[in-house]
């Protein structure tokens, strides 16, 4: 096996060999590779298929652009994880991971036709071509396209990983640990302020860590010595925090920000066992710099993607921090001065190197320096392309006519194994951008700069386009003692030496002799688009840098693009020569690099997930075989199935008892408002659509609550306890909004009212009786009470006493049944249900669910706010204009009930319908018609509520319909996917429409 | 994700608070003297200002006091915070 490791470094363990499966095989590594390391070590550098043309694709980068080397690692169903980049993954014992989007596998991948079927397949070819005929869409195109493309598979079972989140305030937080974040974050802890300072990679130092030319210089000592150094130094100051492996997600206003550390992702299997996978710190810092540095440019030239071909810096990186070269006989194609670091970085350690430069010339002493070398040099040379089919072998140059618009003289043919491109760099203003932060273009260097305009951040060293040493220090120190309002001297007299400068000459696309249309310069790697999509974009009118973004999908892959948006942005200038900086950037948003949902969610998962209210009567529920229903946040019995019954059974059973002898209900969910104040009977004439001054103390009163625009909102009973206190009920869902709507007037429309409301839905646990019998029942329980209709009528409350604990009972009525409602303190709540079941013993007594609610009140044509309603329903609507006071001066939502859409006749109106045959029972939500010939069919409304009644031996529907109170009588139609129900219109309330039962 | 500044409990998350809409709007006294364009224009319409907006806030989570926010919507920077039937700062107007 080849071995490209050629010298040890400090930051590789040799002495821990590790063992990883790359594509079913087995490699080693060593502590404190990458996965990316430990493949260039072992001589890999293809390792994915392009995503349009399935070209094999090579590891480019060292970091989080990396467009490439994106891998599925691990094979389980709920652990494996697709997308992962291999530049940023540490490698660990036992690591399994595979390449993508590539079939049957990466050296021969059948979708490699792509490649040469690419003229046919240009930028919105898939908008283009897949629109006809209309019916392949679904059968035809997209599973082929799903089937061809796709990066990587997502797990097929819940993730058994632990994640965390935690809260955390700082005075300053630094995102970055390179030579201006350490800089940044020394001078704000050694002036007492509580700082963080966050890296996403496992150790401090950026770029400098690794730099080891003699002739960049701190204070006389390597830049790397040097920063070591001060590495030690703040790990020893007590008020700095140091979290590496940590990236910042996202930068939210008012200086919150996401950040996401790794935990056990570089740890082997057995070690991550019952770990924090991954947490996720949400930060609040008073003050933020941001030290993200700058990411290399890649080249814009024919063939740019063949593997063996990466950025010049990360060749750089791979040598002197991993040990790794990537070539044994390299070239560098550069346009500044960064390539020569890199040529004279292989050059000492015995790689042949040769740079192609773009500039004319260039003298900084790093230039000299390689030249007294004896490194080959070609100024004012370009590639114009490059060949080999897995791996590059050899690459053609020409030199640049005097402008640098073409090409002039011969080819020179140069062999090679490998290709480092070196276009400059572009500063990460991601964080500055995504807080909202505006950018400045600088023409010299064509760079975006994040534009100062905040007091709460700063960007400070590369990031903020200081490029060369002595700038990043001076400047830094300098901003952060202004930013922070201190005054450090530490580096006052710090001694730099950098013989690097800054020139470059910048071509987006470089020049060529062959044809655009013919060939292959990829701007965006992940997702293959090219210069000549751009272009042709621009062509068909395109003009947006959003709108050319999202046509040909530049920039739109998991990496966003950090590698490809400025080449884009500059084609466009280029082509339809207006400049740069009035273009503008695609929008940067977060998360900077993906997160998995896991680390978003963090603890909140299964039983986690929402909160669950239980009523206090809950366990005798789960004990008595309760099925529940979920509503709103409660858990509410749904039916109580006996002996295997199902549903429908079980509720036929429920239904008949209830009215037969006697039911019970845990009512408990309900939402209860006290209600308290001087002025309490004037705030519920506000705020209900009937009259509430004369309600005598001790009784009951049914409303309806509107909005301001005349819709039903809810509904509720609520008694008169004494004469300036009320006890309201809402609907079990519309609790907490009902009060907050209550608040809202109360606080600022009439503060002058006297009123105080709390919410006691959670303090009163009620059982509701009902049935012929249940007056019977609520003797046994009650034997001092007089239960009378002279004493205790319908809609009317007494309190007395169970065993010494005081009940209130209300005598209301939701089924159309005799009924009372016993509400009781919640902690005696399972008490007075078990005493209410053993009383109800000898009447058959039968718990029953929501189900059995809802068909018994449908039975009575009670609505359902919400079911029935769906926001666009008025009292009148509902057929309820029985309800609305007309003596009353105001109410919410009275102005609306007479606006002219609200008194239109035709408005859809809740009606009953019966079905022809009774056996029939509607789906709820079916579409109503009168005549299923005419095209298209006029649509009259819809089914609301359907349910087959026991206790009238057919089925029962409610339905809201156009002009449906004229329509009693009429035949309709439900038209099914198989047939057309007939249904004739009646009236809402079904059963027992005197009222007689109530009395019974 | 703001910090808000609760009159009544001090700087909080933005996740305390619900929003309730444009601040100042009166409900009339008399809807009935009202014509349907008038009430349509006091139930419906509502200022989307890009810069300094008066807004109100509830500290649901929290006091469940309502309260008014000056706030500037092209920064989100809330420039100012007081209670219901307070005057608004003048200075922003």
């Amino acid at each position: 096996m080849p071995n490209y490791r050629i010298h040890k470094t400090e930051y590789i363990d040799e002495t821990k060999r590790v063992s990883f499966k790359y594509d079913g095989k087995t490699y080693f590594g060593y502590e404190g590779d990458t996965l990316a390391s430990a493949l260039l070590a072992n001589g890999i550098h293809l390792v994915g298929r392009s995503f349009k043309y399935h070209r094999p694709r090579g590891i480019v980068s060292c970091g989080a652009e990396e467009p490439n080397a994106i891998c599925q690692i691990g094979s389980k169903k709920d652990l494996t994880e697709p997308n992962v980049r291999a530049t940023e993954l540490e490698l660990y014992e036992g690591l399994e991971a595979s390449s993508q989007n590539c079939w049957p596998n990466v050296k021969f991948d059948i979708g490699g036709i792509n490649n040469f079927i690419s003229p046919l397949i240009p930028a919105g070819f898939y908008y283009k071509t897949f629109m006809w005929p209309k019916s392949f869409w679904k059968k035809v195109y997209e599973p082929l396209i799903r089937l061809s493309a796709g990066l990587g598979k997502s797990p097929t079972e819940p993730d058994p990983d632990i994640y965390d989140h935690k809260h955390v305030h700082y005075d300053v937080l630094v995102i970055g640990g390179g030579i201006s974040g350490i800089i940044a974050a020394k001078m704000a802890a050694k002036n007492n302020l509580k700082t963080l300072l966050v890296d996403d990679k496992k150790i401090l130092g950026g770029s400098t860590i690794y730099q080891n030319n003699e002739s960049i210089k701190i204070d006389d000592k390597l830049s790397s010595e040097w920063l070591k150094n001060e590495i030690q130094e703040i790990k020893k100051l007590s008020n700095l925090t140091i979290k590496t492996r940590t990236s910042i997600a996202a930068y939210h206003g008012y200086n919150f920000l996401l950040a996401k550390e790794n935990l056990t992702d570089h740890l082997p299997e057995e070690k991550k066992k019952n770990k924090i996978r991954q947490r996720l710190w949400k930060i609040r810092a008073k003050k933020v710099v941001i030290a993200t540095g700058s990411i290399e440019r890649p080249l814009v030239f024919n063939n740019n993607d063949r593997p063996g071909i990466l950025l010049s810096n990360s060749i750089n990186k791979y040598l002197d921090y991993y040990g790794v070269t990537c070539g044994e006989n390299i070239i560098l194609f550069t346009n500044n001065d960064s390539a020569y670091e890199t040529s004279i970085s292989l050059h000492k350690k015995g790689i042949k190197n040769i740079i192609v430069d773009l500039r004319k010339s260039a003298s900084s002493e790093l230039i000299k320096q390689a030249d007294s070398l004896g490194i080959k040099i070609y100024f004012n040379h370009v590639v114009t392309n490059t060949f080999g089919y897995r791996k590059i072998n050899s690459l053609e140059i020409m030199k640049l006519s005097e402008d640098g618009n073409t090409t002039v003289g011969n080819k020179i043919r140069l062999s090679c194994d490998c290709l480092g491109m070196s276009g400059g760099w572009t500063p990460m203003v991601h964080m500055h951008t995504q807080s909202g932060g505006k950018l400045d273009f600088r023409d010299e260097d064509q760079v975006f700069l994040p534009k100062e305009n905040s007091e709460d951040q700063i960007s400070v060293g590369s990031c903020n386009g200081d490029f060369d040493l002595e700038n990043i220090i001076d400047k830094t120190v300098n901003k952060i003692n202004k930013f922070l309002d201190i005054d450090n001297q530490d580096y006052q007299d710090t001694k730099i030496i950098c013989s690097k400068e800054n020139d470059k000459r910048n071509i987006w696309l470089l020049p060529n002799k062959i044809p655009l249309g013919k060939t292959k310069c990829f701007i965006d790697f992940q997702n293959d688009s090219t210069a000549k999509d751009i272009k042709l974009a621009l062509k068909e009118g395109f003009r947006s840098i959003e709108h050319v973004k999202r046509y040909t999908t530049t920039g739109m892959a998991t990496d966003q693009g950090k590698l490809s948006n400025m080449h884009a942005l500059g084609i466009i200038a280029d082509t339809a020569g207006v400049k740069m900086g009035t273009l503008g950037t695609t929008t940067f948003r977060p998360p900077f690099t993906p997160l998995t949902f896991g680390t978003l969610v963090g603890r909140n998962v299964g039983k986690f997930f929402e909160v669950v209210r239980k009523t206090s009567i809950h366990e005798w529920h789960v004990e008595n075989n309760a099925e529940f229903e979920n509503v709103g946040q409660w858990k509410r019995p749904w039916y109580y199935p006996k002996n295997r019954e199902n549903m429908h059974n079980a509720v036929q059973r429920e239904s008949k008892a209830a009215r037969d002898s006697a039911g019970i209900l845990d009512a408990s969910t309900l939402g209860k408002i006290d209600i308290q104040g001087s002025d309490a009977s004037e705030f519920l004439n506000r705020v209900y659509t009937n009259a509430w001054s004369k309600l005598a103390i001790g009784k009951c009163r049914y409303g309806l609550m509107l909005n301001e625009d005349g819709m039903v909102y809810d509904d509720g009973v609520t008694t008169r306890i004494s004469k300036n206190h009320y006890l309201m009920t809402t609907t079990t869902g519309g609790a907490a909004n009902v009060l907050s709507k209550l608040e809202d007037y109360l606080q600022t429309e009439w503060p002058e009212l006297d009123v105080y409301l709390t919410s006691v839905t959670d303090h009163y646990s009620t059982a509701s009786i009902c049935g012929p019998n249940s007056k019977k029942i609520l003797n046994k329980l009650f034997p001092n009470l007089d239960l009378s209709d002279e004493n205790f009528p319908h809609m009317s409350f007494k309190e007395e006493k169970l065993e010494n604990i005081s009940c209130r009972i209300m005598r209301i009525s939701f089924t159309g049944e005799q009924s009372y409602e016993i509400n009781i303190e919640s902690r005696y709540g399972h008490s007075l249900w078990k005493m209410c079941i053993e009383a109800g013993k000898e009447f058959n007594l039968t718990p029953y669910g929501t189900e059995t609610m809802h068909l018994l009140r449908a039975e009575k044509g009670f609505i359902i706010v919400g079911q029935d309603t769906d926001g666009t329903m008025t009292p009148s609507d509902l057929q309820m204009d029985w309800i609305v006071s007309k003596k009353k001066f105001d109410f919410i939502g009275k102005r609306s009930l007479y606006r002219s859409d609200t008194v239109r006749e035709d408005r859809k109106q809740l009606v009953g319908l019966l079905t022809d045959d009774p056996k029939e029972i509607l789906e709820e939500g079916a579409q109503i018609v009168s005549d299923v010939k005419s095209k298209p069919i006029d649509m009259l409304g819809h089914v609301t509520s359907s349910y087959f009644s026991p206790n009238l031996n057919k089925s029962i529907a409610l339905a809201v319909v156009r002009s449906g109170k004229t329509m009693k009588g009429r035949k309709l139609i439900i038209p099914m996917e198989n047939k057309n129900i007939n249904v004739t219109v009646s009236d809402t309330i079904f059963l027992d429409k005197e009222n007689k039962r109530l009395n019974a | 994700m703001f910090l808000i500044n609760c009159p009544f409990c001090g700087e909080r998350d933005q996740s305390e608070f619900s929003s309730g809409g444009e601040a100042h709007i009166v409900r009339p006294k008399q809807p009935t003297e009202l014509s349907d364009d008038e009430w349509a224009e006091y139930l419906f319409m509502r200022k989307n200002i890009k810069g300094v907006q008066f807004e109100r806030w509830n500290h649901i989570h929290g006091c469940r006091k309502w309260f008014n926010v000056v706030r500037d919507t092209s920064n989100d920077k809330i420039l100012s915070v007081y209670k219901m039937g307070e005057k608004p700062p003048v200075n922003y107007k």
